[in-house]
Formats: C-alpha cells, structure tokens, sequence
C-alpha cells in the first residue's frame, strides 16, 4: 500500500490536458480495493469523474461508485450554502440572508471566496466527525484539483484569504484550512506530468511554487501516457531501411514502428529529466491505447499505481 | 478549405482559445511566426506564467514589454522573415496597476487604489484578473496601432469561456454598487433599501468578520472616481472582440473530451455573436487511409519482409494500436465537423518530435499554411 493512500486528504494536480481526473479516479479505485472508504471530489461544474465513472451526473451529492468508493462534484454556490447554514443556527436568518442581495453579490464578487468554501467542503469531507448530518465517514478524500494558469491558485486560497480578512470567523477558518492543507502527515499532494518538454518544465516549477508559496512538500509525481520501448535501437534501424524500402501496409507498418521508437525515446530523455529537476519520487504511468479514456482505462492505471 | 493565412486574411487580431493541454500556445506563436513571415509585423501576447512562449521563441524571458524575435535566430531554424515577429508576456498585476494609473483622477486615488489590500490579491493572485488584463492589453496595442496582427494566446482556465466573461465580472465587481449602497447604514440608502438589508449586512458582518467589509469598502470607495471610465472601457473592449477584423481560433485535441468542449465553446462564440474562424485540431494520428483495404495478411507480409516472427508480431500489434487512435481521431473530428457545420477542421499530425522550439514552430507551420489539399499529402508522406 503506498504510502501517499494512507493519508486522510490527498490533492492531485497538475496544468489541463495531463489526465489529472483519470489518475484521481485511479487513486481512488486503489485505495477502495484495498477496504479504503474513499472520496473522489471534483471541483468544478465540468464533472470529469463523472464522465469517467459513466454516470449522468454526479452533482452536489456524494454518491456511491463502487464498493467503498464515492464521488461528489463541489458546487461552490451549494458549498456556500451549507457554510451559512452550518454557521447560523437560526432558520429566520438564513432565510433572510439568501434571500438578500448583498448576500449573492459578496458570495459572487468577492474574490477568492468561491475557492475557499470549496476547500471548506473537502475539509468538511475529510473530517470524522462530520458537520453535515448524517454525514459518511471516509478514510481517505481525494481531490481532483483545478487545472489553471495558476498552479497553485487553489491551494493558496486560505493563505490569501486569512490575509486579508484580519480578524473574525473567516479568518480563522481561513487559517484553520491552511493548516490542514500543509499538514503532511494527514494531507498529501501528487503532480501529475506528461513526458514532454514543457509539462516537465511546468510541473518542475509548480512543485517549487507549491513549496515556496504555501508551504507544501510534493509527495509524488506522476509521469503519465509513457509510451512502451517495444523496439531496440537495432530494430529501429533496420525498420527503418525497411520502411525507405517498401510500399503499402509494411511501409506504414514500420513507418510506426519507427515513430514510436523515436517517441519512446524523447520521452526516456523527459523522464529523466524530470527525476533531476524534482524533489519528489517520480512514479510513471503507461500510455494507454484506448480510444477513451474511461473507467477502464482508470482501473488498468489503478493496477499499475506504485 | 483554408489555410490558416487565408482565414485571417484581413484581420488585426487573431485569438486562439481552448482548453489546457491542447497545445494553444505553440499554435499561438506557430500562427504569429508563419504570419511575421508573410511579411506582417505580429506580437504575439501570452499570458501563461509558465513563460511557455519565451521557450517556444527561445527568448530567455518575455516581459509586459513587446520584444522583438531576433530574425537571425528564426532564419538559422529555416524561418524566412519577411515581416517581423514580437511577443510579449502578460504580468497581469503591472497591466492593472498601469490601468490604474490611467483612469485614476489623481495621484492620491491612483496610491489609495494601489496600497489597497483587496486591490492587490486582486490585481495579482485572484481568478479574473488574468483574463480581464489580456483584454485589456489587447485593446491597448490595437489602439496604439503599431502591429498589423496581434495574436492571443488566451489563459488556460478549465472553462474555456471564463476569459470571455471575465471583464464583466470584474467590472461588475469594482463597480460594487449593490454592496457600497449598503455599506453605509446611516445613510439614506440604507433607509431606502429597509432594515432587512441592515440585518443581513449584520449577519454578514458575523460571518466574513467586519474587516474584510472595512477593506472591501475602502476599497470601492477608493475606485469610485474610476468607475464610470472601467464600464467605458469594458465596453469598448466587447466591441473591439466582435469586431468582423477580429478571429476566433479553437483550438483542440482529438480525443473526446476537447471535442466536446471545442463544440461548446464554438456554440457560446456564436450565442456571444463573436466571429468564428476556425478550429485546428493538433496531435491527430492520421491512418493510413489510402492504404487501408489493400488487404493481404500484414502480419504474413511482415515476416516474409523481416524474417523474424517475434519482431513481425510486435511491428503488427505496434501498427494496430496506432491505427485504433488514428480512427478514433477521424470519428472525433467528423463529430466536430458535423457540429460546426464546417469542412475547414485543420488537423495537425502527432509529430515524431515534441514541438518545443522554433524548428518544431516551423513543422507545424507547414501544416497550418497549407491548403487542406496539401495538407492531406503532407500527413499522407509520413505514413
């Protein structure tokens, strides 16, 4: 069981289009299998794990996937509406601020707050006593984190907030949910990276911004859509001659052959780079020749986590 | 249909939008470099804090500041200049600030506007302000007229539409004039707006703690005098953006999910009466169509070629995995097609080389600058 699924919150991130919700989806599959009750969240209203667990929507719920394994999509405006009500106890005030308009314009403008109430609702999550009724206890809370020109926007949120807000019951929750986020021994944090040029450079600076900016430690980096070394340079060579040689189907044939030698190798030449340019343990994850990414592709990924 | 300088034949700004990891910024720059040297004088804006451009470029950095790309640099990687390529990267926070400085009054509300805390996470740190700032800038270098094009690489927020919306948002935001008509409660506002809002306020007040109120407060007072001249420009600037010299590029990949999301945003441009131009799909595995249906056993042929059973074997499984991608790409980009009721889906091949630098630039310009004929010869030649 590797170490990072034993902690009780875990944030995978990482820049768009690196195959984040599928490698989250993963994580949670292996910690269910192994008796883990475990939460897949996303947050935003896109619903990737959704896509992939190959339900209509997942939504505001947290709704049961396989065995031990749950997924809920964080709606900022429903994570807000749960912070008022868990704060105010009276109905009659509640009532009056949802409906005030002040209210839905600072809960819209103010900056930053839809990210904090988001990580309030996975800290929500994370806790064995739960605030929410009849809430479900998990062992382990995994977050599909956003992907943005910031990489570390979202988790520096409750940094910035408590900042800003000086004193009062957001400040020190604000504080309270920094903490948590920093907290190694129960919070751990993956990057997930392709074997490319600039997302190794990306995920390089963004584990050196996650430390330098918010204080946290990368536990693990996932080099995903390795592609297999099915050719030796020798092979290489000779289809290669083949190829300058032949016509038809055999000409393609090692044409691709030849491709996938030279990208197996540039992509050698990235891992390694990346194992320099890191802290963190690189772990890799295969290229799958799968025409989606689904459910399938996550457990074949699941199997393969180390 | 078209290549990529037929379709901006004419235009002065050229967008490039899409999701996160479909390539936007390397399409960005390829567009602008092939552009330069057709003979326009293009910078191209980047807002990526990662300084992905300035590696694509092989500028050490990029600034707030245009900086021209040296053409001997470009020319030693086979890229004959006959204009000029500039780039530039987008530090959002000195963008605002200048803007700042441009609507202010005067210099005590610019510095009351600048010391401000909540200006500041705003300006820097916070969802918004990046993409607003883009616009911003934007419409600052086509005022000042000194590019023929302009290409943006937009910022790669996971909804590809947060950009669009963004300065509405923001600017709704400083305007603030729900919140600062209640922010007085001694005021006549406050009697008008009734005790209702005076309760809510208080119970905002438990909540948020008074001080982050305080600092919003001083914060739309500060900006007060600057209001009616942010709603101008804002407005300007929606103006500049459907403009018909404008173009709207999407950008994509061909696996599911970047189709999907290249259809919706295609249908918000039109929804926003925005001009679409086309949509480059990158990274597509071509099949080996023409030769498929050439039947004969491969497998078979591949052992008679190599003599080596184990080899052939691996030769064929490699060639099967490949040509599965291939036609789930074809399936992908004919939905994307249907959808955008268009013929002109430009495909850029998954190249042997990942495109990093200016020679990778100028491959995949031989694709965007062909016409869709010689295109199809191009990819063809590869497999």
């Amino acid at each position: 069981m590797p170490d990072l699924l034993d902690k009780r919150l875990v944030f995978v991130t990482g820049k768009g289009g690196v195959g984040k919700t599928t490698v989250a989806v993963a994580l949670g599959l292996r910690a269910a299998a192994a008796g883990k009750r475990t939460i897949v969240c996303e947050v935003s209203s896109q619903e990737n794990a959704s896509r992939i667990f190959e339900h209509t929507e997942v939504g505001f719920h947290e709704v049961e996937m396989e065995e031990n394994l749950w997924s809920i999509s964080i709606d900022p405006d429903e994570s807000m509406r749960e912070y008022v009500l868990l704060q105010l106890k009276v109905r009659a005030m509640r009532d009056l601020l949802f409906r005030s308009r002040i209210f839905t314009y600072l809960a819209a403008a103010t900056p930053g707050l839809k990210e904090l109430v988001t990580i309030g609702k996975i800290w929500e999550l994370a806790q064995l006593d739960r605030k929410v009724k009849s809430g479900r206890k998990y062992d382990l809370v995994i977050v599909d984190a956003p992907a943005t020109g910031h990489g570390i926007g979202f988790l520096q949120t409750p940094r910035t907030f408590a900042a800003i807000a000086r004193v009062g019951p957001i400040h020190s929750q604000a504080q309270q949910l920094d903490r948590l986020i920093t907290d190694q021994e129960h919070t751990g944090t993956a990057i997930v990276a392709l074997p490319e040029e600039m997302p190794v450079n990306e995920s390089a600076a963004l584990e050196a911004e996650l430390r330098s900016e918010v204080g946290i430690a990368v536990d693990r980096v996932y080099l995903n859509g390795l592609y297999p070394e099915r050719f030796s340079h020798q092979e290489a060579e000779r289809l290669a001659e083949v190829a300058a040689g032949e016509n038809g189907l055999v000409r393609a044939a090692a044409r691709a052959a030849v491709s996938e030698h030279g990208r197996a190798r540039s992509q050698r030449a990235q891992l390694a780079r990346l194992r320099r340019r890191v802290e963190a343990p690189v772990r890799t994850l295969p290229f799958l020749f799968e025409p989606e990414l689904g459910l399938e592709a996550a457990r074949q990924l699941a199997k393969r986590l180390h | 249909m078209s290549a990529v300088d037929e379709i901006l034949e004419g235009k002065d700004i050229c967008i490039c939008a899409g999701s996160g990891g479909v390539g936007k910024t390397t399409t960005a720059a390829a567009i602008a470099t092939g552009m330069a040297a057709r003979g326009l004088k293009v910078c191209v804006l980047t807002i990526d804090p990662a300084k992905r451009l300035a590696d694509s470029l092989g500028l050490k950095e990029l600034g707030n500041e245009a900086k021209q790309v040296d053409p001997a640099l470009l020319e030693r990687h086979g890229v004959e200049m006959k204009g000029e390529l500039w780039a530039m990267m987008l530090d959002a926070k000195a963008t605002f600030d200048e803007l700042v400085a441009r609507q202010a009054p005067d210099e005590e509300s610019r510095d009351r506007v600048l010391d401000n805390r909540i200006y500041q996470q705003i300006s820097s740190a916070l969802a918004g302000s990046q993409e607003y700032m883009a616009m911003e800038k934007l419409f600052e270098l086509h005022t000042e007229g000194r590019f023929d094009l302009l290409v943006l690489d937009t910022p790669p927020t996971r909804n590809a539409l947060d950009f669009l919306d963004a300065p509405r948002r923001l600017t709704q935001f400083i305007e603030g004039r729900s919140l600062r008509v209640f922010m007085r409660p001694s005021g006549i506002a406050a009697r008008v707006a009734g005790r209702s809002a005076t309760v809510a306020l208080g119970v905002l007040k438990r909540i948020v703690g008074f001080d982050l109120l305080a600092d919003l407060a001083e914060f739309f007072n500060a900006f007060s005098g600057m209001v009616d001249g942010f709603q101008a420009r804002a407005k300007r600037v929606n103006t500049l953006l459907a403009d018909p010299h404008t173009c709207f590029l999407v950008v994509c990949g061909p696996q599911g999910e970047p189709i999907d999301e290249a259809v919706y945003f295609h249908r918000k441009l039109v929804e926003a009466k925005l001009p679409f131009g086309g949509v480059i799909v990158n990274k597509v595995h071509y099949p080996a169509e023409r030769l498929r249906g050439d039947g004969g056993d491969l497998r078979a042929a591949l052992v008679e070629r190599l003599g080596d059973d184990e080899l052939a074997g691996r030769v064929a499984e490699n060639f099967a995995d490949y040509q599965a991608l291939a036609e789930r790409d074809a399936r992908n980009i004919e939905h994307l097609a249907a959808e955008l009721r268009t013929s002109g889906v430009i495909r850029v091949p998954y190249l042997d080389e990942d495109v990093h630098d200016l020679g990778g630039l100028a491959e995949i310009n031989r694709y965007l600058f062909a016409s869709s004929d010689e295109r199809e010869a191009l990819a063809a030649g590869r497999t």
